[in-house]
């Protein structure tokens, strides 16, 4: 507290915080006099009746003048200052998790499986928070790198489900051949998406990316013939061991390795296989900021025009950021469709592609460990306050309001060069020189 | 002057032609019927007063406009020739090697010094890491190009002061370190002419002393032909074999130092002056 009194107004006398307080009071009571004084109710005649609420009402309005009063005295008049920043020990506690923080995540990922190995519902829930770990760090590749804000991204999701699914049920192909060509499709549609938003930019760039999730949803919704329309495809082909399939037969995964059967192995092999796909994602993505393509795409980030004046080819630059994004959104589609069993095109609404933007900003755009702590902290934190059913709605905008005030450009903002000409000390880049693209 | 005692050796062919260049947007003229040589090994400025077109030359020079009309004819010393007006877009720097910085600094201010002058030599990586896949796997003929890459950089951030500051953001260094990283980015293309425009904006005296400087060795070093927009008449004076002077898209005069500063043609236009002030401000500037 005392850090924050030096850099707020002066101190208010008591009467000047009655005062405020009364006058939020004010405002308080002509806004809820409707709200939460009156209530109309349809009654059994199918009248409406009017009823009233004040004990509500006068509480409502009783706790605006008090904490009116209250923020008031403490801060004083103006915006109230959070510092802009966190409290120091919040961010020294930050820096010291942070170093450890992603070795002991993957440890406890890989874990998981033995340490929960009784409980579905925390597998379950670990492959959900990993494929969203996957869908993010392919996301981080167009938004975080290259700078190009995509609000369709759950298009190239849905085409990679949607190939797996189709290419399963009528070729019988096998999972590891549906992947990559899954993988394949996407990313020419990516490319597709691409060359249509190649000269947008920002606000436009956002739009038409929209409206790509939306088509790509809408046609899976009306073409019937091939999709299925709104009934989806079932009975896709469950994963199978290399070819051993996780059932109670003969030559199935448990009798070969004579286990007794158990559905959690699927469960677990599930939750490997998604594993290994987002930490390829992750290596994929690693490796390419130091190549010089990656080195384009943050480049093209930083300054566009500068890239044309190096020479750089700025249409490919963007495709090629397009088409590795969503090959792995794509990736993450058909590890979907084989975890389900049943796709359908409801899976694929703006609302998820809302999401895995909100992990990629939340977490730091260009952060691979950002991103992977904000899907874990949304996907479980969420699951975590259901038993407070709408509270959790509450709880969750406070927590996102926090991060905008201390943390604005995410959990992760710095950024790590790509490589270093002293050896020995390895700086990181401040937030406020980083530029977030044009889009 | 000019210093033409310890000027390379140059075969005085020119290096870019400009014929009868146009430029209009819309009914607004902003260069009329241009024409100009620069020579190889020659430093040629382009000064003028403020919204001459100074600078909508260069964007055509440099691919960013199409010109309305005329040729832009640039030859490699290896023979190899070049219409700049039909390339257009990235690939004046990629294909024809023509390097620019800008008037207002345009550096990649989130990544380091040393990113910066990698990310400009990107066409020789890219073909080095077999693009992306060689790079992927990590074999060592892209280590080694990398290195050699880094050592290019590394010459550079030498030549312009800038070694101690290499892994710091671009975004944090000094105004005048920013000017000098973009003409080291620029060098780092392998450019076979460099377009600066205005280089010196915003430099001290001494600051402008040592790009100076800079210039001169990249000159004198690298034989390579610059090409210069620039306010400092002490920049441009000191070190420009060649000046061509624009005013309302139109040149005016076209000569070496000497001639220019006695062309009263310049100085009116420069200065915006009656004719009876023309002397009295050259006498200020010693005529």
């Amino acid at each position: 507290m005392t850090d924050k009194a030096t850099h707020t107004a002066p101190q208010l006398s008591v009467a000047d915080a009655l005062k405020d307080a009364a006058l939020a009071a004010l405002v308080a009571f002509g806004l809820f006099f409707f709200l939460i004084g009156l209530r109309s109710e349809q009654g059994p005649t199918g009248a409406l009746l009017v009823t009233t609420r004040w004990p509500e009402f006068a509480m409502v309005v009783g706790a605006v003048f008090l904490g009116a009063f209250g923020r008031a005295l403490v801060f004083g008049r103006g915006p109230i200052r959070i510092g802009g920043e966190m409290p120091s020990w919040v961010t020294h506690a930050l820096a010291v998790a942070g170093r450890f923080a992603a070795p002991a995540l993957l440890i406890f990922a890989v874990l998981t499986p033995v340490l929960f190995y009784q409980n579905r519902y925390i597998l379950d829930l670990g492959i959900l928070v990993l494929t969203y770990v996957m869908l993010g760090w392919g996301l981080n590749i167009v938004v975080g790198l290259a700078g190009l804000l995509d609000l369709g991204y759950v298009a190239f999701y849905a085409v990679g489900a949607y190939s797996y699914a189709l290419l399963a049920t009528h070729f019988e192909l096998s999972f590891w051949i549906c992947l990559p060509l899954a993988g394949i499709l996407a990313a020419f549609w990516g490319v597709m998406l691409g060359f249509p938003v190649l000269r947008l930019r920002g606000d436009y760039l956002a739009i038409v990316t929209l409206a790509f999730g939306e088509i790509v949803r809408l046609v899976l919704l009306n073409w019937q013939t091939v999709t299925g329309g709104p009934n989806g495809i079932s009975s896709i082909p469950r994963p199978s061991f290399f070819g051993l399939p996780f059932n109670d037969e003969e030559g199935g995964f448990a009798a070969t390795f004579g286990l007794e059967f158990s559905s959690t192995h699927r469960i677990v092999f599930l939750f490997y296989l998604i594993l290994a796909l987002a930490l390829v994602t992750n290596w994929v993505t690693l490796r390419l900021r130091r190549l010089p393509v990656g080195r384009a795409w943050e480049a093209m980030r930083e300054d566009e025009i500068a890239c044309r004046s190096l020479g750089i080819n700025t249409t490919t630059t963007k495709l090629t950021a397009f088409a590795i994004g969503a090959m792995f959104g794509g990736f993450a589609g058909s590890f979907f469709a084989t975890r389900q069993g049943f796709i359908s095109p409801e899976s694929f609404s703006f609302g998820e592609s809302a999401l895995i933007l909100a992990i990629v900003v939340l977490g730091g755009m260009g952060s691979q460990l950002g991103v992977a702590v904000a899907a874990l902290v949304m996907l479980a934190g969420f699951e975590l306050f259901r038993e407070f059913q709408s509270y959790r709605m509450v709880v969750f905008g406070l927590a996102m309001v926090l991060i905008m005030i201390w943390r604005p450009r995410g959990l992760v903002s710095t950024r790590d060069p790509s490589l270093y000409l002293g050896a020995d000390e390895k700086k990181t880049i401040a937030a406020s020189m980083v530029k977030q693209g044009q889009g | 002057m000019s210093g033409a005692n310890n000027r390379p050796m140059t075969d005085d062919a020119p290096i870019l032609i400009v014929d009868h260049l146009s430029m209009r947007f819309g009914g607004l003229v902003a260069v009329d019927d241009l024409s100009f040589v620069a020579r190889r090994g020659h430093i040629t400025a382009l000064i003028g007063p403020n919204g001459a077109g100074k600078t909508t030359v260069f964007n055509c020079i440099t691919g960013f406009y199409k010109p309305t009309s005329g040729l832009l004819r640039l030859a490699h010393p290896d023979h190899g020739v070049f219409y700049l007006e039909r390339l257009l877009n990235f690939r004046v720097a990629k294909l024809a090697r023509v390097a620019r910085t800008f008037q207002n600094i345009r550096l990649f201010s989130g990544m380091t010094v040393l990113e910066n002058l990698i990310v400009a030599q990107h066409n020789t990586l890219m073909v080095a890491s077999a693009f992306t896949f060689a790079g992927l796997l990590g074999l060592r003929s892209y280590r080694s190009a990398e290195t050699a890459a880094v050592d290019k950089a590394r010459y550079w951030l030498e030549r312009t002061g800038l070694l101690a500051r290499a892994d710091e953001a671009a975004g944090s260094l000094a105004y005048g370190e920013q000017r000098r990283l973009e003409i080291a980015r620029a060098m780092c293309t392998d450019p076979v002419l460099l377009c600066l425009d205005e280089p010196a904006a915003g430099l001290n005296a001494r600051e402008s002393a040592e790009l100076n400087e800079l210039l001169k060795f990249i000159q004198r070093e690298h034989q390579i032909s610059i090409l210069l927009i620039e306010h400092d008449m002490s920049v441009v004076m000191q070190i420009s074999d060649h000046i061509v002077v624009l005013d309302y898209g139109v040149k005016i005069a076209d000569g070496t130092p000497e001639q220019i500063r006695n062309d009263p043609k310049v100085i009116a236009a420069y200065l915006g002056v009656e004719d009876e002030e023309v002397e009295k401000v050259g006498a200020e500037v010693g005529l």
